[in-house]
């Protein structure tokens, strides 16, 4: 068969193009299902939407869930005891008005922990989610005097069984992961799942970059916001009813 | 007007071994401490998630700006070339590095993973201001070593002037560093302002001055050398303009924290109902930290007394560590903002004022850093030539000397 000059050209550039585009479309698919030994990508947000109206003063399903997950222990004096998830309630100065919403480490886009940090230590992880790296923090405390939320706890004692899959350490800085030993292995943080089953079904997580996911959706189409919008800090996790 | 004439000081007499057993002692029982610390987890201290730094880190922060301060006596004599300061640069220098020294100590032994350091000065994150403050630590005892060698030895003493220009620069980038330590700290009200560095400069100024009178004025006095009324008429003088102007920043900042609504809060913390904060703002900072000795200092007789412009030192250094109190332990005393307009509450102690009461070992720590800057310097004016063998106004007053050589003429 023979092929004249246009034909050639034709196919040959299909050929290229394919060739071209192949990568591209492997990172796509890549981004969509990672397997645990691979690096995470920006291609990835992980957030959390919390709607405060269906929080219910009293309910605390997402704390427990998490101090179980985690194993934090719960014998500690109160001024010292690790706290990565916590429910705050708030009372209007004027009108009285109660409500109550869980606080954690809010996973800024810009995390003023990571920007002080000396060695490091405390990082924000491609995907979003911001992390204590237990075997370089020196335990400075930086990080906890510049947190605009107070998510951050210091272990003040020595612990025994940890979580093979949790580091923690006495001397050293730490606050809620997003449950990331979780989240890579494809299952939902453990505060969400146990808001879904106990609790008012409050949170939604999920990939904000993703515009198929639910969460992407909702924050697409009702309103949201920050806390500290004034800090510019593009936090992961949004509230609503505020 | 005659060279100066260097001495080491004998230290052969019991109140000088004693003295340094004293010193030694204090820093063994602050190593303990540190240990104790470190081995049970620094919930044995009074710091906690709220206050997450404690007395520790006002003994660190007030040696720290205090080695940065002291450093001007030198600074005056090398970079301004005021002569009659010349005799007391090399002690300027030393105390300098020895006060740095013992602050970084209390600082380093207070982390929660000291035996991390190693971590901390081989990795690092540019954007953090304690990684800045890393090299601009250790740069400075550097910067200051050699500059005290150009003074010392003789073949060098041509580059004295620039080496003590450049200390100087790097001692105001230095407590820049640590001032914006506190002024980078964008969500705390008692933080996030621009004017913390230069007040944290001035406040060195006036911090190390103190120290440095008293230092000399006990050295004098135990070692019996000659020290005159004109140096110290001179220096006393000068404690009392940086006194003044820390005051000057004080009333600035709050005036300016006073006109936004916004930290009317935490200004009323401060000024009115913080209770321990409040008394020690303005019996400790200011009271007896500022006006008593302004009053002192200034006084047509007061302030001819020797042991009025000691007590007056004494009292600027009082002062000075009530007012870091103030800063880092009522600044983080004084809860986040998180919903502003709203009451909080939680586990956590949101909306709270944070409680925090000094613990022994933490004390002893803060002791022990001291105690280790003294004894350095007490026995490195043994071992090397640091002070004059007399600070007498005839042999640091070009003036007097001046007037003293035309008298011998004349006779």
């Amino acid at each position: 068969m023979s092929i004249d000059r246009r034909q050639f050209l034709t196919v040959g550039g299909a050929v290229l193009a394919s060739a071209a585009l192949a990568p591209g479309m492997r990172l796509i698919e890549l981004a969509q299902a990672r397997s645990r030994d691979e690096a995470v990508t920006s291609l990835q947000r992980w957030g959390m939407l919390v709607d405060t109206t269906r929080c219910a003063v009293g309910c605390s399903a997402c704390v427990t869930a998490c101090n179980k997950e985690n194993g934090l222990e719960q014998n500690v004096r109160l001024d010292i005891r690790p706290q990565w998830i916590r429910t705050v309630t708030l009372r209007d100065e004027h009108t009285g008005y109660v409500q109550t919403l869980p606080m954690m480490c809010q996973h800024c886009e810009e995390p003023p922990c990571a920007d002080v940090c000396p060695t490091g230590a405390s990082f924000r992880r491609a995907d979003g989610i911001v992390l204590v790296d237990r075997h370089i923090c020196i335990g400075c405390r930086y990080c906890m005097m510049a947190c605009p939320y107070k998510a951050r706890s210091f272990v003040h004692e020595n612990l025994t069984d940890q979580r093979a899959d949790i580091p923690r350490g006495k001397g050293t800085v730490e606050a809620c992961t997003m449950c990331v030993h979780r989240v890579d292995e494809g299952r939902i943080p453990a505060c969400v799942e146990a808001c879904n089953s106990d609790g008012g079904k409050a949170l939604t997580f999920g990939d904000i970059k993703d515009p198929a996911s639910e969460i992407a959706k909702r924050l697409a189409t009702q309103q949201s916001e920050e806390i500290r919008p004034d800090l510019a800090l593009d936090t992961g996790v949004r509230y609503q009813g505020l | 007007m005659k060279s100066i004439d260097f001495r080491e000081i004998e230290g052969r007499s019991l109140g000088y071994y004693a003295l340094l057993a004293f010193f030694g002692v204090l820093v063994l029982i602050g190593l303990g401490a540190a240990y104790y610390m470190e081995t049970n987890g620094h919930h044995v201290t009074g710091m906690n998630n709220q206050i997450v730094w404690g007395i520790p880190h006002v003994f660190a922060v007030f040696m720290i700006v205090s080695a940065s301060g002291v450093l001007n006596v030198a600074s005056i004599a090398s970079v301004f070339g005021r002569t009659m300061y010349k005799p007391l640069a090399r002690l300027s220098g030393l105390l300098a590095i020895t006060l740095l020294i013992g602050g970084l100590t209390v600082l380093v032994l207070d982390l929660g993973k000291p035996d991390r350091l190693i971590v901390a000065m081989t990795t690092y994150n540019f954007k953090s201001i304690f990684a800045w403050n890393i090299f601009l630590y250790t740069g400075f005892m550097v910067v200051v070593a050699v500059y005290l060698w150009m003074m010392m030895e003789r073949r060098m003493n041509a580059h004295t002037h620039t080496a003590g220009l450049a200390a100087f620069i790097w001692r105001l980038t230095l407590t820049t560093g640590t001032g914006s330590i506190f002024g980078f700290l964008i969500a705390r009200q008692a933080y996030d302002s621009a004017l913390l560095a230069p007040m944290f400069i001035i406040m060195s100024f006036s911090f190390g001055l103190a120290i440095f009178i008293l230092y000399t004025m006990a050295a004098y006095s135990l070692t019996g050398r000659p020290l005159g009324d004109a140096i110290l008429r001179r220096l006393k003088n000068l404690l009392g303009v940086f006194v003044a102007s820390v005051l000057y920043f004080v009333v600035v900042y709050h005036l300016t924290n006073l006109y936004m609504t916004a930290h009317h809060d935490f200004e009323r913390f401060i000024l009115l109902d913080g209770g321990v904060y409040t008394a020690l703002f303005w019996i400790g900072q200011i009271v007896i930290g500022s006006i008593v000795p302004l009053v002192i200092l200034f006084h047509p007789r007061l302030g001819g007394s020797r042991r009025m412009i000691a007590l007056g030192a004494a009292l600027v250094l009082v002062g000075a560590f009530c007012q870091v109190y103030v800063i880092i332990v009522g600044g983080q005393a004084f809860p986040l903002i998180l919903f502003p307009g709203k009451i909080v509450s939680s586990s956590f102690f949101d909306g709270a004022i944070g409680q925090y009461r000094p613990s022994l070992p933490e004390i002893a720590l803060g002791i022990g850093g001291v105690s280790l800057a003294l004894a350095m310097a007490t026995f490195a004016i043994k071992v090397l030539p640091f002070l004059p063998a007399s600070l007498a106004d005839s042999d640091v007053d070009p003036h007097q000397a001046a007037v003293k050589a035309t008298e011998a003429a004349h006779a």
